[in-house]
């Protein structure tokens, strides 16, 4: 990619923030909004730049409970979409049941979880980012390993390839870029799962729980928490997505697909 | 390797027949009772209009599918046996090359699934490299080659084994008119310095004229053999054969002879479900 065009791609959508930014920071001067329904932009950004240690440190334990959630998520997912695929029989009866699991908020859950472990425990956060991110690796993955191309598929019979070389040789390949894809939808899942699952109880230690405690009493502040996750979010996505850039270059950009 | 013309015919089909969807509605008489003999080095096409069964009948000398009756003996053996022998290589429509790996290690694949160490594996497969003249581009992913490139490479894939048998399902039919004609010379070069038998499967008349030393002419519903031609143009074929009155002639008797179901009112049926992938 050449300067020109990255400067065509970034440069539009960075217009468009500066000048929203200025917007929202006009229309609070000029309409006189209290601080407590719209604090002005200048503010969020002091109460930013003045409790960067404090959103530091609640983004770490937000952004942990998302990331670890993220890796047992994606290990189940990978470990249960192999045994979909090597029991027809299980396929049959869970793929139906993940799909429509998926389709529900189930990050409400974490009610439940909170009321078996201790109050103070991160456990059932951890536990609710998994669930998450779980079902989104487990639909993917199955897919990326079932979809194989019938041409492949053909070509190994005919090398008489038993079904664990089919799985080492085509399957497992083939879901790689599946996966990634996967990553790229989870890992922003995962840090809201993780604020969210703050608003439930538990230690009042993550972003998602400054913010609701600030909202009343410094608006701004809990604006820049809020400025905070939306900060960790962007990282989970970027590296995602990275990871996933890196695949497709590989394969040409086509993704899941044979060369025809 | 059986690389030479052994005592054995490369294919011997005798008496087959293949009905999918047997005893449902949606029956299908893929082929009825068909008898094929590939002598070693002979290449053989088959050519007829869809549904006419010529797809099935190279998938079970590959031993892809099984025959509802009748027998498959491939270079010899039973058509199972010679596929877990590795007896044939195979080529589609499709490359249908895995682009996780490079093209040598494509060539690579089968040997490594026959459990050939590296080095021997890689001697091999540069081996089939020079032969379909891609040696250049060993080290390139699929993606980045041509299609003609690509099929040049399936091939090579398909005689890394020295299988003494190629099966080729429209291996041209997605490449342009003029790299078609350049791979069909290829092809014939490459048969002659391995000494490999083809069963060719086409539609294109002249492709199976210019390559074959007979054509097989099927026809649909049920698919069944109706002609076979024997193609006299001698062995050594190049830009001037497509330019014979020899050639020419035996491209009207093939087409004749599929005209022959015309009359019957079987050409323009819709495909069936025998020839659906």
């Amino acid at each position: 990619m050449n300067a020109r065009r990255v400067v065509g791609a970034v440069l539009p959508p960075l217009v468009f923030g500066v000048a929203f930014v200025a917007l929202w920071e006009g229309a609070v001067n000029v309409f006189d909004w209290k601080p407590y329904f719209l604090p002005k932009p200048s503010s969020i950004w002091s109460e930013f730049t003045g409790n960067v240690t404090q959103i530091r440190e609640a983004a770490a334990v937000s952004g942990m409970n998302a990331l670890i959630g993220l890796v047992l998520g994606t290990a189940l997912g990978v470990a249960v979409s192999f045994l979909l695929m090597r029991f027809h029989l299980l396929n049959d009866m869970l793929s139906p049941l993940a799909v429509a699991l998926n389709a529900i908020p189930i990050f409400v859950l974490v009610a439940v979880f909170n009321n078996m472990f201790a109050i103070t425990s991160e456990i059932p956060r951890r536990l609710m980012v998994t669930l998450v991110v779980y079902f989104i690796v487990l639909v993917n993955v199955a897919k990326g390993l079932r979809q194989v191309e019938a041409t492949h598929l053909e070509l190994l019979r005919s090398y008489a390839a038993t079904s664990s070389q089919v799985l080492t040789k085509a399957r497992i390949p083939n879901a790689v870029p599946y996966l990634f894809t996967a990553l790229t939808i989870a890992a922003p899942a995962a840090v809201i799962t993780a604020f969210v699952s703050e608003y439930f109880g538990g230690s009042q230690n993550g972003l998602g729980n400054r913010i609701t405690s600030n909202l009343t009493a410094n608006t701004a502040a809990a604006w820049a928490y809020v400025l905070g996750a939306c900060l960790l979010g962007l990282a989970f996505y970027l590296i995602s997505i990275g990871l996933e850039s890196i695949t497709t270059q590989q394969r040409g950009g086509s993704p899941g697909g044979g060369t025809t | 390797m059986s690389q030479q013309a052994g005592p054995n015919p490369a294919v011997t089909v005798v008496g087959a027949s293949k009905v999918f969807n047997r005893g449902t509605p949606r029956q299908v008489d893929a082929l009825v009772d068909v008898d094929v003999e590939v002598g070693a080095n002979e290449f053989v096409s088959l050519i007829g209009p869809s549904g006419c069964g010529k797809s099935t009948l190279l998938r079970l000398i590959a031993n892809l599918i099984d025959p509802t009756h009748g027998s498959v003996t491939v270079n010899g053996k039973p058509a199972a046996k010679a596929r877990l022998d590795q007896e044939y290589g195979m080529a589609f429509q499709q490359a249908g090359l895995f682009d996780w790996r490079n093209v040598v290690k494509n060539v690579e694949l089968p040997l490594e699934l026959k459990g050939w160490d590296k080095q021997a594996r890689r001697q091999r497969a540069m081996e089939m490299l020079a032969l379909v003249k891609l040696s250049d581009f060993a080290d390139h992913r699929p993606w980045q080659l041509s299609g003609g490139m690509q099929q040049r490479v399936a091939i090579a894939r398909a005689l890394a084994a020295h299988p003494p048998l190629l099966l080729m399902d429209e291996p041209f039919g997605a490449l342009d008119e003029m790299t078609r004609e350049h791979m069909q010379a290829e092809l014939l070069r490459i048969c002659r310095e391995t000494g490999t038998s083809v069963v060719f499967v086409t539609h294109s008349i002249p492709e199976a004229v210019y390559l074959s030393d007979r054509v097989v002419v099927m026809s649909p519903r049920p698919g069944r053999i109706t002609h076979v031609i024997d193609v006299d143009l001698g062995t050594t074929r190049d830009i001037d054969t497509r330019e014979d009155a020899a050639f020419f002639k035996k491209i009207t008797e093939v087409r004749e002879a599929l005209r022959g179901h015309e009359l019957t009112g079987d050409v323009f049926v819709a495909d069936g479900a025998a020839e659906d992938r």
